[in-house]
């Protein structure tokens, strides 16, 4: 066979599904490769060898954009639904790789395996947005979240990061465990794991299992191993430890790309598969959106700690996305993929800014990460553009317009009316309404209190780089919504 | 007399049981994560078991991922182990709780 012949085979094999990850993961090799040779000295060069893996997969799925695979016997697929979250991943991931490139070298955590381990995990959120099989998606959200179990435990030193580890690591294990049982029912019901196989069989009245005990054992388990990826209550116990103490850049991409790969995962599963059980399922939903939202933004108002704020905040976040979810249909679930990118941009620049500003002189403790919240008294006056930024985050985390959290909300709660969820809907506004109050508080405190605590501001040119794309995505996404909203319909359309 | 396949799935989900109870009631780390091991393998048991009431070998291949899963999963949990015990002098994940609210 000639070399034209293979790579044919290949290609009609449906190899293209799964080169955008394979390029991710083989760059996470030379990551590795490359810093066993880079010396000291040169290993500033690892973040960029970092970032060109992720343009090139990016590239390769603009290439592939409008192409559709199915690969290696029906267990990935590559379509809009697919390439569109694998660019959600790509962005976040190389955001979060220029943020570090500056943080990760003032915590003395700049190491080959931490951009390693970053590109791992991406390259499982990629596989579990376009597994279309139960095992290849339980492989992904194992490559991820085993990547994700190192890095929050990444500043070895510290207790609060060894912690952090511990309490994600169990948790997440206990929920795979859960997760994995159901797939072995849902195998067990249908004898087969795919996608395919899981909406032919419990689409059909004549099908035994499709309404009994063993279909809702089998979705109750897996729905708790998403539900707890996603952070939803009472699936979020590790979620403010966690956030807290992990190195910031790792918890922004935490909240960010395992969220998103957790949503995609739902959708192809429940939204796709199994909508037969969609009215068994919606009530669990309904639920567990309800007490998502009001207790991440409850509990968020009476926190101290920046990050451990915004990690209630996410929780809060995971409920609105669970309205959506509830929502289900081609407008709720395009909701969803609008939610995750305007959702990238926001969480991202917060948890930037986080990451850049740092105590100033004076103290014992010059230097160190800044992470009251008091900190951020009269950050205005210091750092001008710094305040600027934060303030249009919090501005579009709360749902104001002209940002992207504001249209993300509106298609998430005018998809819940349309489904006939207005009660859920309104639920969701009173909740937005109370985020306000802690998200307007540290506007308030960076342009009207005074410093009490002198912090200094990074001057990384990598991470104001990325600062200024959250910034410009965040109001693109606010002022030009519809082309987006229309990309986020197309991408639904294509797996129903 | 054969063992059933129902008999086999019974032994799965009280193996199931058993590892929840261990994850929930347990305070030594290292029994918490063999609690965890033994859910993991209670889901194989079960793989094994439909693959054979089904007749084919999907379940069975399944379960030699799950089990590569599982070793990397140990592995990068007692690595974390091992940090807590150094920066706290405990396995205990009472101990382990510096961070409240």
């Amino acid at each position: 066979m000639n070399e034209y012949a293979l790579g044919q085979g290949l290609w009609e094999m449906g190899f293209a599904a799964a080169v955008p990850f394979t390029l991710v993961a083989l760059s996470a090799m030379a990551v590795l490769l490359a810093d066993l040779w880079l010396l000291p000295s040169q290993k500033r060069a690892l973040p960029w060898a970092a970032l060109a893996g992720v343009l090139l997969s990016a590239a390769s799925v603009a290439f592939l954009w409008n192409e559709e695979a199915t690969g290696f016997g029906g267990a990935i697929r590559l379509d809009r639904f697919s390439a569109f979250f694998a660019m959600v991943f790509l962005l976040g991931t190389g955001l979060v790789v220029l943020l570090s490139s500056a943080y990760a070298r003032r915590e003395g955590v700049e190491r080959g395996e931490y951009y390693a381990l970053l590109l791992f995990g991406t390259s499982g959120a990629m596989l579990m947005a376009s597994a279309v099989e139960l095992v290849t998606f339980f492989l992904g959200l194992e490559i991820l979240s085993v990547s994700l179990y190192v890095l929050s435990g990444f500043f070895r030193q510290r207790p609060a990061s060894a912690e952090a580890a511990a309490k994600y690591f169990i948790l997440g294990a206990f929920a795979s465990a859960f997760l994995l049982y159901g797939i072995a029912l849902f195998y067990g019901a249908s004898g087969s794991t795919t996608y395919a196989a899981l909406r032919e069989s419990f689409g059909s009245a004549a099908f035994p299992y499709s309404h009994g005990l063993l279909a809702l054992a089998a979705s109750g388990l897996l729905l708790i191993g998403l539900a707890f990826k996603l952070g939803a209550v009472p699936f979020h116990m590790w979620v403010p430890d966690t956030y807290e103490g992990a190195p910031t850049t790792i918890t922004a991409y935490m909240s960010v790309v395992s969220k998103a790969a957790a949503a995609a995962a739902f959708i192809r599963v429940f939204g796709a598969s199994l909508s037969s059980l969609q009215q068994d399922t919606s009530a669990v939903l309904w639920v567990l959106a309800v007490v998502t939202m009001t207790l991440g933004n409850v509990v968020a108002i009476a926190q101290t700690n920046i990050k451990r704020m915004l990690a209630y905040s996410s929780i809060a976040h995971a409920g609105y996305l669970l309205v959506a979810l509830t929502a289900a249909g081609e407008a709720g679930y395009s909701s969803v993929l609008f939610y995750v990118l305007a959702y990238v941009f926001m969480t991202l620049g917060a948890f930037g800014v986080v990451s850049l500003v740092r105590k100033g002189e004076g103290g014992a403790d010059a230097g160190a990460e800044a992470l009251d919240i008091s900190h951020y008294s009269g950050l205005a006056g210091r750092h001008g553009l710094l305040a600027a930024a934060m303030a249009v985050f919090m501005v579009s985390l709360s749902g104001i317009p002209p940002t992207a959290g504001f249209f993300a909300k509106f298609y998430v709660f005018s998809a819940a009316v349309r489904a006939g969820e207005v009660g859920l809907a309104i639920i969701g506004v009173l909740n937005s309404l109370v985020s306000v109050y802690f998200y307007m508080r540290i506007v308030f405190l960076m342009y009207m209190k005074e410093e009490t605590v002198p912090v200094r501001g990074s001057r990384s040119r990598a991470g104001w780089v990325a600062l200024a794309a959250c910034v410009l995505g965040t109001l693109l996404l606010g002022v030009l919504p519809s082309s987006f909203a229309r990309l986020a319909t197309e991408s639904i359309a294509s797996i129903f | 007399m054969g063992v059933t396949v129902s008999q086999y799935l019974a032994v799965s989900a009280l193996l199931f049981a058993i590892g929840v109870a261990g994850v929930l009631l347990r305070r030594n780390m290292l029994v918490v994560l063999m609690s965890v091991e033994l859910m993991l393998n209670a889901a194989n048991l079960a793989f094994v078991t439909f693959a054979r009431m089904l007749g084919g070998v999907e379940g069975q291949v399944i379960v030699l991922f799950v089990m590569a899963v599982a070793a990397a999963e140990v592995a990068v949990g007692l690595a974390i182990v091992l940090v807590v015990f150094r920066t706290g002098e405990t396995t205990n994940v009472e101990d382990v709780s510096s961070m409240k609210w």
